[in-house]
């Protein structure tokens, strides 16, 4: 008995401890902060359409298997709505949710080795490139066209040409829209008369005002900026938005990554990444201590918990903030921008003007960042027939403009606004817990962003996980850790960059390159 | 009758049962061990309905010896300080020493002698890549060196902290059951649950030790974005999961001596250090040197507190080979990713070959 009472607390705690599962890995967009999280479900969840009634049949038998990430961000819409789904079909939806950086390798080696155990992937459409070449995923450009359920035309032009499409052929179904903003405290700028930053100048400006200030009246000082930059983790996202305006002036069809003649990386030694760079390490010092190993979970807690005037993020701080200290305490803007481009002749910096930078605003040449893309559901193309048609009405359903409707508006699910409906109606908005005036904000933001001219696409060529999550990644963080210079990370990218390229073929990766820009909006 | 018992004879018995799992288990090891060799000599293609293997010789392992990857596998190399020239210097002498008086002795064969001469160039080649990446100007360790601190300077904390536990737990003290199972709870939880755990403890800005931080006035310090305490950090949480492994075998070998000897010792006037020193230490060397011997090889695969604590980083501070491998192959680039898993083959094959040949045989003979 003595024993027992020896080893029951020790094994209480064992079992405690043990059972303690560990946060997802980092992810882009869908990573929310715990701290972050509505503290009480939005009523909008409870408004989703009813599905009581006898069973479908449509399916009846039917079993899909699905991989995607587990966030628990867009997995979580997609096993809540499953059974829905079941009980309009009678089929029967698997979700395989697995680790942000594992999606990639498993869902192409799954099709490439002849595995087959995924009908359907929810993935990055960054690495279509690497699925289509092969012929590993299904054309949908008919099915989608004619699907009444999925409203294709209701989904914005953006998402429907370039997310969805590769080479004039549409493989996925979206479901998130993804743009880069700068989320600011409204209450803060608004009390002080601060614009929302319109340069990145203004950014490191009003970051410096508010760093060391109590933001969010505990007592406390808190900081300027909240970038998350830790390695093998969103970093590199950011130093492309950062980038993208002195890089891009001429529009879309510009690119950002490569010149388009010889597909020399834009990413390398000249003066644009140059600033870049240095403006990029300049907003570490007006933001938390260990920033440097901080990812979007990080930011987003301290943003939501009002530790911080700046941000930049997803669209998924917007939907975040219901129930947090920053509820309509928040304002989102576009991407700040530059009044000053690259000259890729000679890798000099010139004022921007209505040569250089066309399309830009009071002499702010804004480039916002189509980051990443959204999450976007591919099917399988050498998965069975009736696989096929089943998976494709499930994806097919959690896209239809009710059930997206709802789903963007959480912040569980990592999803956002992708479709004209989402930003017509201001109801689920308000429903989920946003006031009318921050969801006109917020939704404001993103129209700026997929509106404007200038728009960066993300590169989207076969090896893409390897030009950003690899060589891009490891010199970014080498540069913000001190280990290599301006010199040195720009030396770095582009030899990497060029690497790659060479390895699978210039000419191949030149056109795919100008493939992807030849996006018409 | 004979049939049968021809089956039942030991012979039979072999090719029944042994050969059989014998070479299932060969298959199940030879079979990744030689696609692995294969896929470090070649680059992943994918093509309609497959995959090919694009031979590229020594190209792999090319890259991370003296291409793009040798900052980050062997680190970034430059004339070493004073310090390093007299570290390289006095390495040479020790070696050289060492293999006069191995011939001068005449006990060591010609074959025996010649293995020697190569292990002391290895060294010194060793220490001179150590000393250009530890003690120059703009030096910096890669992936190699980085692995290297964290096994030996994990294990060295881990076998004192897990003797000095085990030597405490060993006493007649009150409540030391429950400190046993207590001591034992790092180990059953899983590696990258205790990297989160950590990665929260490190955590100065929101983590739960945020407040004891602010009162010691370290509000704004951090110790994951310097290369050295990031290094620490990693050290510490791997620590803290593996003490509690070289503790309980510690532990049972302690508890397996004849105590009448440690007794009458005490008894004859010998102090506890004298006791420890000349009677349990030499004791329960052969299983220390079993205990190192296991953490050597599996610390030389650590992975996941480096990962989920740091993504490998500040920079590449804190990125082991194995994390270098895991990041090429969530790339799919299976070639590079496979030449780092060699190398990393290579170097524990022949550390735990001179541990077992020198230290541990040496140790044995001494106990």
């Amino acid at each position: 008995m003595s024993r027992l009472r020896t080893i029951a607390p020790a094994a209480g705690l064992i079992l405690i401890l043990s059972g303690c599962s560990p946060q997802a890995s980092p992810s882009p967009s869908a990573e929310a902060a715990a701290s972050g999280e509505p503290t009480s479900a939005p009523p909008a969840e409870s408004a989703a359409p009813a599905t009581a009634g006898p069973q479908g049949d449509k399916f009846k038998g039917i079993n899909v298997n699905i991989l995607t990430f587990n966030g628990p961000q867009v997995a979580e819409p997609l096993q809540r709505r499953a059974p829905d789904w079941e009980q309009l079909t009678g089929g029967h939806v698997n979700v395989v949710a697995v680790g942000f950086q594992t999606i990639y390798d498993k869902a192409l080696l799954d099709a490439s080795t002849g595995t087959n155990a995924f009908d359907a992937y929810v993935f990055d459409p960054q690495w279509l490139g690497d699925f289509t070449g092969p012929g590993y995923l299904l054309d949908i450009t008919d099915r989608v066209k004619s699907d009444a359920q999925l409203e294709w035309d209701d989904i914005g032009p953006f998402f429907r040409d370039f997310n969805a499409t590769y080479n004039g052929k549409v493989y996925t179904i979206p479901l998130d829209g993804d743009f880069h903003m700068v989320y600011y405290r409204s209450d803060l700028l608004d009390k002080d008369g601060v614009a929302p930053p319109k340069t990145w100048d203004d950014y490191v400006a009003v970051a410096q005002k508010y760093h060391g200030q109590d933001l969010n009246g505990d007592g406390e000082p808190d900081y300027g900026s909240c970038i998350a930059k830790k390695k093998g983790a969103q970093s590199y996202w950011w130093i492309i938005s950062v980038a993208a305006g002195l890089i891009q002036g001429k529009g879309t069809n510009d690119g950002a990554f490569f010149d388009t003649s010889n597909m020399n990386p834009l990413f390398g030694p000249n003066d644009a990444m140059t600033k870049a760079l240095q403006m990029y390490k300049k907003t570490t010092e007006f933001g938390p201590p260990d920033e440097l190993n901080m990812d979007v979970g990080g930011t987003r807690g301290l943003f939501t918990t009002g530790r911080c005037a700046l941000t930049m993020d997803w669209g998924d701080i917007g939907t975040l903030t219901p129930g947090t200290y920053a509820q309509d305490k928040t304002g989102a803007t576009i991407t700040p921008g530059w009044t000053e481009v690259l000259d890729r002749s000679t890798g000099k910096l010139v004022a921007c003007d209505a040569t250089t930078c066309p399309d830009a605003v009071d002499g702010v040449n804004y480039a916002p960042f189509a980051s990443f893309g959204g999450w976007s559901g591919a099917i399988n193309a050498a998965a069975p027939k009736e696989q096929q048609d089943a998976v494709y009405d499930f994806l097919s359903y959690m896209s239809s403009p009710a059930i997206s409707g709802l789903d963007v508006t959480l912040g569980k699910t990592g999803y956002n606004p992708y479709r004209t409906s989402h930003f017509s109606n201001l109801q689920p908005w308000i429903d989920a817990g946003l006031s009318e005036a921050a969801a006109t904000n917020y939704l404001g933001a993103i129209q700026a962003s997929l509106q404007n001219k200038n728009m960066v696409l993300d590169m989207r060529i076969p090896q893409t996980k390897r030009y950003q999550q690899d060589v891009l990644d490891t010199a970014l963080a080498q540069y913000l850790a001190g280990e290599l210079d301006e010199a040195g990370a720009e030396q770095a990218i582009a030899a990497g960059w060029n690497q790659v390229t060479d390895e699978v073929g210039r000419d191949q990766q030149l056109a795919a390159y100008v493939a992807s820009l030849g996006v018409q909006r | 009758m004979a049939a049968v018992g021809a089956w039942r004879s030991e012979g039979a018995a072999r090719w029944l049962f042994i050969w059989p799992t014998v070479l299932f288990v060969l298959f199940l090891s030879l079979f990744p061990l030689i696609a692995s060799v294969v896929i470090s000599f070649s680059r992943l293609s994918f093509h309609q309905g497959g995959v090919d293997l694009v031979f590229v010789g020594f190209n792999n392992y090319e890259q991370e010896l003296f291409g793009l990857e040798r900052s980050h596998f062997l680190g970034v190399l430059n004339p070493p300080g004073p310090i390093g020239w007299l570290v390289l210097g006095l390495t040479i002498a020790l070696t050289a020493i060492a293999w006069t008086r191995a011939v001068r002795r005449g006990r060591v064969g010609a074959f025996g002698l010649a293995l020697r001469l190569i292990g002391g160039i290895l060294l010194i080649a060793w220490v001179w890549i150590l000393v250009q990446a530890l003690t120059s100007e703009g030096g910096r360790p890669g992936a190699l060196i980085v692995t290297f601190i964290f096994v030996f300077v994990g294990i060295a904390l881990q076998y004192t902290l897990g003797l000095g536990l085990a030597l405490l737990a060993s006493q007649r003290v009150p409540g030391r059951r429950f400190f046993r199972v207590t001591f034992l709870i790092p180990l059953t939880i899983t590696p990258v649950g205790v990297g989160y755990m950590f990665l929260m403890l490190t955590d100065t800005s929101k983590g739960p030790l945020e407040p004891i931080w602010v009162a010691l006035g370290l509000r704004d310090f951090t110790w994951v974005t310097d290369p050295w305490l990031a290094r620490a950090a990693v050290i510490i949480g791997d620590t803290w999961a593996w003490t509690p492994f070289v503790f309980i075998v510690l532990l049972a070998a302690i508890e397996g001596l004849d105590h009448e000897i440690h007794e009458a010792a005490l008894t004859d006037g010998a102090s506890h250090w004298q006791s420890f020193r000349h009677i349990i230490f030499p004791a329960i060397l052969p299983v220390s040197t079993t205990i190192v011997l296991i953490r050597l090889i599996e610390g030389f695969k650590i992975v996941d507190m480096p990962n989920i604590l740091l993504g490998g980083g500040p920079g590449t501070a804190t990125q082991s080979l194995t994390l270098q491998a895991w990041i090429d192959w969530n790339t799919l680039n299976l070639g590079r990713s496979a030449a780092v898993a060699y190398l990393l083959l290579i170097l524990v094959t022949v550390v735990a070959t001179v541990y077992i040949s020198f230290v541990r045989r040496r140790a044995t003979e001494y106990a």
